[in-house]
């Protein structure tokens, strides 16, 4: 049993990369986000393990400081909410086109623009579609508590160097504020630039003895191989969707009715389905535990197994639910409910909203 | 004459001046006459006189020299338009032993990445950054850069730059010398032997702060020509730097072991 502690989920997420064996967090202040590097600082990690933690100029600052800590084979992550992680776009581009591994947390609030502070799910979108130019995917990993907030940091950092790609953890407002009781995971050990070196020969860290040096760019003047590039990096993207989806399906042996829900909303939903159940509706959750790629194999055995309708249960006007109704092609009843905008929608209004949209809809 | 072959005049106490080491043999994709090419050369002559070659880090972002990792022989990164200085930042945090360099354009540095290039200067960043000020965007065609000369014709001042509408010329170099963070401060240039050898010695002197640890960031500026951006040939580009751009961009050390002069 690990160290247990009662955290706020962005205190977890920053323990968590400490103990993940992080070299270097770089990031900038926004809120509902800001205790992540307020507690790193406070920690001061470089004593625990050695981990540079550096207070960027911007989000434009810290993804680069990512792109090149990354680019040398090093374990780099930042953390912001969305109007910062908009300005980390270029940089993400950059780092997908460079296969560059890195991990990269968004605690989602209310916009668009400046929007609010409040907990949202509207960049589902900008996660998962691409989000900066070109065409590109990252994994995208959404914590449902404060213990998944710590746990999806190794587990990001494994899919990030296994598959050499940024990974997303989106989570909202109300996880990385909330407290809850969190069982941390032992200290692992950060990576001598020994082990590095052999383990990611690609890192630029200075070239090795009577080797050829080591190039990290996302640039190709040529067409043809611009493209054949693209088709490794698609290649790879096809892997990531074979292998790496996880979700969980909650209460759905017998359920004629799926909520669709992640992160805050699938616990809010959770409490939806006992109200409903009370009543005699037989209904369960998929939690997309990854958003990218997306758990459509899980969602057409449901569809294939009888169940009379899905409701996307989402704060936000409606992002995720178009993936639903990709996956279900109008095989049965598709349908979104969600407040935005920083409003967190209750357990009665998901019943009510099943009722009205999905049952007699 | 005639008489004497090739392999008579090519003998080691002959050699005036061989190809650098750490410049690999692909072509150099400049415009003839640029000096990007030069300023490439000193920096990897001065990284292999330091015995640098497998420690060293370049980072050379979006602009003419954005091609310069096929050129500089040693590990290299290309990063996005103006975010240099922030990601050698990182690697040289990260790799604090290793010799981190950037390479960037005035668009570049004095522009879309004014933020990073004075919050790495003021932070003091442990790196060397060489600036290449050339008045102008080469690479996108020859539009107006912030170190356009006032008057000066570009192909988004093709009136002149009118510094009412169009701002000043920015001495950027200035700015950063006033940084408490910066160590070493220089303006240089390499359109003859002389100035390339001077430049040289401060492209040294940058290098080897940041080997010995000094605290703080190495700035060396190049005032460079843009010929093709110019539309000149590169001898008369050369002179027409000389008159313009000099005059404005005062060559010489502006501050030495972190103290101004
Ligand atoms: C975000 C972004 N904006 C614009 C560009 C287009 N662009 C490429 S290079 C450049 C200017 C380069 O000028 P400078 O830095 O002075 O270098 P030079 O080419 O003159 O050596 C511009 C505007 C880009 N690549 N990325
Ligand atoms: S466009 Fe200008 S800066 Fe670019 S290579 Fe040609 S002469 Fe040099």
């Amino acid at each position: 049993m690990g160290e247990l502690r009662l955290m706020k989920g962005n205190e977890a997420l920053a323990e968590a990369a400490i103990r993940a064996g992080t070299d270097g967090y770089f990031g900038y202040p926004i809120t509902p986000q800001s205790e992540v590097i307020e507690y790193l600082m406070a920690e001061k990690p470089h004593e625990r393990t050695g981990m540079v933690v550096l207070q960027a100029e911007s989000e434009v600052a810290s993804i680069n400081m990512l792109y090149g800590g990354g680019g040398t084979g090093k374990k780099v992550m930042t953390s912001s909410s969305s109007p910062g992680i908009s300005l980390m776009q270029e940089g993400l581009s950059y780092m997908a086109g460079g296969e560059i591994p890195c991990i990269v947390a968004n605690i989602v609030r209310g916009g668009p623009g400046l929007g609010d502070i409040q907990p949202a799910q509207s960049d589902y979108f900008q996660s998962v579609k691409g989000g900066g130019h070109g065409d590109y995917r990252l994994p995208v990993l959404a914590p449902a508590s404060v213990q998944e907030m710590s746990d999806f940091v190794p587990i990001a950092y494994e899919l990030a160097f296994k598959y050499r790609t940024p990974v997303l953890i989106v989570s909202d407002g109300l996880i990385g504020q909330m407290m809850e009781k969190v069982e941390l995971f032992d200290q692992m050990p950060r990576l001598t630039d020994e082990e590095i070196n052999e383990k990611y020969p690609w890192g630029t860290n200075g070239k090795p003895k009577g080797q050829e040096r080591r190039i990290l760019t996302s640039l190709d003047l040529d067409p043809h191989k611009l493209e054949k590039h693209n088709f490794k990096l698609q290649e790879k993207y096809r892997t990531i969707e074979e292998n790496e989806v996880q979700y969980e399906l909650i209460d759905c042996e017998d359920a004629e009715y799926i909520i669709v829900a992640y992160g805050s909303s699938a616990r809010i939903s959770q409490k939806a389905v006992q109200l409903a159940r009370e009543e005699g509706i037989k209904v369960g959750i998929l939690r997309p535990i990854t958003l990218w790629p997306f758990p459509k194999n899980a969602i057409d055995e449901l569809v294939v197994g009888g169940v009379k309708g899905f409701l996307s249960v989402e704060m936000s006007a409606g992002q995720m639910v178009e993936d639903v109704k990709l996956t279900v092609r109008e095989r049965t009843k598709v349908d979104h409910f969600g407040r935005y905008g920083g409003v967190i929608h209750s357990p009665e209004e998901v019943l009510e909203a099943l009722k009205s949209k999905i049952i007699g809809g | 004459m005639s008489d004497i072959a090739i392999v008579d005049i090519i003998k080691p106490e002959n050699l005036v001046y061989e190809k650098t080491k750490l410049m690999t043999d692909k072509t150099l994709s400049y415009c003839p006459g640029c000096g990007h090419g030069t300023a490439h050369r000193l920096m990897m002559e001065v990284v292999g006189e330091l015995g640098q070659e497998n420690d060293t880090v370049g980072v050379a972002p979006v602009g003419c020299s954005v091609l310069a990792y096929e050129f500089m022989n040693v590990d290299m990164q290309e990063a996005a338009h103006g975010r240099a200085p922030a990601v050698a930042t990182a690697i040289k945090r990260l790799w604090p032993g290793k010799m981190v360099f950037t390479y960037q354009g005035d668009g570049d540095l004095a522009a879309i990445g004014t933020a990073e290039t004075i919050h790495a200067c003021n932070r003091g960043e442990q790196i060397v950054i060489v600036f290449i000020n050339n008045g102008i965007y080469g690479m996108t065609g020859g539009q107006m850069a912030p170190t356009t000369l006032p008057q000066m014709k570009t192909s988004t001042s093709p009136y002149g730059r009118d510094i009412q509408t169009m701002g000043n010329p920015l001495k950027i170099t200035e700015l950063v010398a006033q940084l408490p963070g910066t160590y070493y401060v220089t303006r240089q240039s390499v359109q003859s032997p002389a100035a390339a050898r001077k430049a040289k010695r401060a492209i040294k002197k940058a290098f080897q702060n940041q080997l010995d640890g000094k605290p703080g960031l190495s700035f060396v500026e190049i005032v460079s020509n843009c010929n093709s951006g110019w539309k000149m040939e590169p001898v008369q580009s050369n002179e027409w730097m000389e008159e313009n751009m000099f005059p404005y961009y005062q060559l010489g050390d502006i501050k030495v072991d972190g103290k101004l002069l």
